[in-house]
């Protein structure tokens, strides 16, 4: 490897990479505003300056390559005048505003001019005042503080894929806007806050909300999507005043989707506080021990095979599993997390999970997507589609027609014929997927929601087993789900697990079949209510409370600790930020309570021991946070039925898919932009 | 100068005259077919030349759209050079410049007596909307300093006096003729052309 010498110490560094990057490796620390390792490089801060040996002037360590036997300085009086230059120019135009400026705190810009700012500005002329941009409902500007890193350029060209955001004018009156300030039509529009090293770009739901050193921040994921991103989740006392992503390069890189950032608001509203009882058809005030007798009372009146529960998209693996206890105490087996009938193979881990990895999406050579909209369903995931379209030029296809998916792709066909036809090497493509050296399909629910999903799955698996496509090092076979609990409860058996019953919950749902219904944290399970007893535990007052007859109150997701899977088999620590509102309870705390008065002698007993059995229950768990092992099995079923039937993708609501979500106010706004530019085409 | 404002006024709709079309078509076989939005640029101007010298936002859309583009390219393209207008501007177009040669031999006389018999500011029409001027940077002809450029014409080595009569003709819509207004021929030297061997004296 070649070697630089960077402040007398000779270090190895790998070709390709620039001075800068050749620094980090040695420790030591360069300013930057421009640079940023996700993005381009665009070499227009002239903050990273350093010196060199043989050049009179100094360089911009972040455009410069390192090439072999170079001779870099950084903590010389050359260097450090250099920069003070750089930052009095940038200071020229900056307003001192940072006691009413929300980066404050957290400010590139205030934290190097502790460095290399001097104490006065020699700039006698008046600074240059800049017009407030609209830029959507989320991100707030004060253009007056840019100072033209150009990073949210970069970022909604290179990352979201939405050239919306540009420079215009030019020299002293250059202004970063949105073509004729329109909102930014992507998902992952709010990440170019994070970006911004100053305060130009700000939050606007977290306006003036807090400082960043008065709160709490506790490292955790998300649950809005299936991805499981992590995030860091900031408090100040009960409330959650924002959330930000956390490196982790395995799953959401640097980044988060909108609704991943900006449902928290909905924590806040709707929530219900304490048990409710439905009298006189209104949901009335009641408490714990009435309802809970209430409860009681109606399941020692009826059969056990005429009790279901429903476990909602957000629900976490000790609940989930205390929650399947209960039902066993009760003898009952009638459980399901499904929201419709979509065909899943639980006999295997490998049958229902992103296999590939989301990291893998960067060495695939081809990507073909069925009948799933990665945009909505899981808009991390559809960045690293992204991401390998545009570094490797990666060829995606589609079957079934998701629309904008912010990369070009070919669509194949929309039926399931043109499956069956790729399956039995009749079109062209059946060579180029063979020929593929890491291919990825990705299956969504629309795909296994059809009448062949299950032969689509099982008809798939056995064309790339036969193949050699499953494999220890690679495996092209993908499940796409879209909630954050769904691998979890897959794992925890909470659904028939006989492949001809697979849908008896929804059989007997449909003909109101149950006398009690329990829905755990479940919103979005759409049926009509008959004579059922609907009890509903959750966190919101949403669909699900709203047909209950007793409404039992639990933390949401920031509220209490818990684990989830994500969708690559990925267990992770969703942790608590917050404390639960009023008189809430965890949702294995009220399992208790109902056990207790049942006066079984059985007890959940206490959370950790729910945790080590969670653990235990999943198959193939190797380690936390880490991928599951790989075990070459695949349950390959053969009484498969073709059906030629369309494939078209359940456009899903993004910013309305789960309770909380529906809550927030933010997310409200979003949508209505969403729909109005959807109503007036956005060629205007 | 400052950052071009986008008139109020637009057009609904942009469309390449047929001549124009063709020369679109002549100038696209110029860059390699997948970089034609190389031809944004000429595209730009023909737009502007089609459009009274003045380019709408529907044009900006045509342009990105002929040679997809996203839109906002185009308009960074269109702000950042000042040769490009985004309002409509005079059937006289004074286009003054100010870079140091200009300005030292009194550009900032011309900027006032434009300011005086024309708009007192930039880019806005004249009264009667027969004129309008702009400052420009560097427009080339440092040598015959100060100068303005009227539509493609240049008016060259002014002063007040002849300044005056340039734009008085023009408010009467009886444009004087371009080129050096001291006698000049082109950028020749001012002192008779002399003989060879002579010297000065």
């Amino acid at each position: 490897m070649p070697k630089i010498t960077i402040n007398g110490k000779e270090i190895e560094f790998e070709k390709g990479m620039t001075v800068l990057q050749a620094c980090e490796l040695a420790h030591v620390e360069i300013p930057r505003f421009c640079y940023h390792e996700k993005l381009s490089i665009a070499g227009n801060c002239r903050m990273c300056l350093v010196e060199m040996e043989n050049s009179n002037k100094p360089i911009a360590s972040c455009a410069m390559p390192a090439a072999e036997g170079m001779n870099i300085k950084t903590n010389t009086t050359f260097v450090e005048k250099a920069r003070k230059g750089v930052m009095e120019f940038l200071l020229a135009n900056h307003p001192l505003d940072c006691p009413v400026c929300d980066q404050g705190g957290e400010c590139d810009l205030q934290d190097q001019s502790m460095f290399y700012g001097i104490d006065k500005s020699r700039f006698v002329e008046n600074k240059r005042q800049v017009k407030e941009k609209y830029m959507g409902p989320l991100i707030k500007t004060q253009m007056t503080r840019c100072i033209h890193c150009t990073r949210c350029v970069r970022f909604a060209t290179e990352v979201a894929g939405v050239p919306e955001i540009g420079a215009i004018g030019r020299g002293e009156n250059m202004e970063i806007t949105t073509y004729l300030e329109k909102a930014m039509e992507s998902e992952l529009s709010a990440n170019v806050i994070d970006l911004c090293p100053v305060g130009a770009l700000t939050s606007k739901p977290y306006a003036f909300e807090a400082r960043p050193w008065e709160l709490k921040k506790t490292e955790s994921i998300d649950v809005m999507d299936a991805v499981g991103s992590n995030i860091r989740v900031d408090t100040y006392n009960w409330e959650v005043k924002r959330i930000l992503p956390r490196l982790n390069n395995e799953i959401n890189e640097e980044w988060i989707s909108d609704k991943t950032r900006y449902s928290c608001d909905g924590l806040l509203k709707q929530r219900l506080d304490s048990p409710y009882i439905k009298k006189n058809n209104r949901l009335q005030k009641s408490s714990w021990d009435e309802s809970i007798d209430l409860i009681l009372n109606k399941i020692n009146g009826i059969n056990p095979n005429e009790i279901g529960g429903h476990i909602g998209d957000m629900v976490n693996l000790e609940n989930a599993l205390a929650f399947k206890k209960l039902f066993k105490i009760l003898n009952s087996s009638n459980l399901e997390f499904r929201e419709k009938k979509i065909y899943l193979n639980s006999s295997e881990k490998i049958n229902y999970l992103f296999n590939s990895s989301i990291r893998g999406i960067d060495d695939s050579d081809l990507i073909l997507l069925i009948g799933t909209n990665p945009r909505h369903e899981a808009t991390m995931v559809n960045a690293r589609i992204r991401k390998a379209y545009v570094q490797k030029k990666t060829p995606i296809f589609s079957i079934g027609n998701p629309g904008d998916l912010t990369y070009d792709y070919t669509i194949l066909g929309n039926k399931s014929d043109d499956i069956k036809k790729i399956l039995n090497k009749e079109v062209e493509f059946s060579k180029k997927l063979l020929s593929a050296k890491k291919p990825i399909i990705i299956i969504g629910e629309s795909a296994l929601g059809l009448k062949s999903g299950k032969y689509i799955f099982e008809e798939i698996k056995r064309f790339l087993n036969n193949n050699n496509f499953i494999n220890k090092d690679w495996n092209a076979l993908n499940f796409l789900p879209q909630n954050a609990s769904t691998v979890g409860l897959i794992d925890l058996k909470i659904l028939s697990e006989e492949n001809e019953k697979q849908f008896s919950f929804f059989d007997k749902l449909k003909n109101n079949k149950f006398k009690l219904l329990y829905l755990l944290g479940s919103d979005n399970l759409e049926f009509k209510k008959n004579n059922e007893f609907i009890i509903y535990q959750g966190s919101h007052g949403d669909r699900g409370a709203e047909i209950a007859d007793v409404v039992l109150p639990s933390p949401a997701y920031t509220e209490q600790s818990g684990l989830f899977e994500n969708l690559e088999g990925r267990v992770q620590e969703c942790k608590k930020a917050s404390y639960p509102i009023g008189e809430a309870l965890e949702d294995w705390k009220i399992f208790n309570l109902i056990i207790k008065k049942l006066n079984k002698s059985q007890d959940l007993s206490n959370f950790n021991l729910l945790r080590k059995e969670v653990l235990n229950f999943i198959p193939n768990f190797s380690k936390m946070n880490e991928l599951p092992f790989y075990k070459d099995n695949l349950d390959i079923k053969n009484e498969t039925i073709f059906i030629s039937e369309d494939i078209s993708i359940k456009e899903l609501d993004y910013f309305y898919t789960n309770s909380i979500s529906r809550a927030s106010k933010t997310m409200s706004e979003c949508r209505q932009i969403n729909l109005n530019s959807k109503k007036t085409g956005t060629d205007n | 100068m400052s950052l071009k404002q986008v008139h109020s006024e637009q057009p609904k709709e942009f469309k390449f005259s047929n001549e124009n079309l063709k020369k679109a078509e002549e100038i696209l076989k110029r860059y390699p077919k997948k970089n034609k939005k190389s031809a944004v640029m000429p595209f730009l101007y023909l737009a502007q030349k089609q459009n009274n010298n003045w380019i709408p936002l529907a044009a900006l859309k045509y342009i990105a759209k002929y040679l997809s583009m996203p839109y906002i390219s185009v308009y960074e393209i269109a702000t950042f050079y000042t040769m490009y207008n985004l309002a409509p501007v005079g059937k006289h177009f004074i286009q003054v410049c100010t870079t140091t040669p200009c300005l030292i031999r009194g550009a900032d006389k011309i900027v006032r007596l434009c300011k005086e018999k024309i708009s007192p500011n930039e880019n806005k029409l004249s009264k009667d909307g027969t004129c309008s001027w702009m400052e420009v940077e560097c427009l080339g002809a440092c040598v015959s300093a100060p100068m303005i450029q009227i539509n493609d014409d240049y008016y060259e080595d002014l002063d007040e006096k002849s300044t005056i009569e340039i734009l008085d003709s023009l408010i009467k819509d009886k444009p004087l003729k371009p080129g050096s207004y001291r006698g000049r021929k082109s950028t020749a030297p001012e002192r008779k052309q002399l003989k060879n061997g002579e010297n000065y004296a």
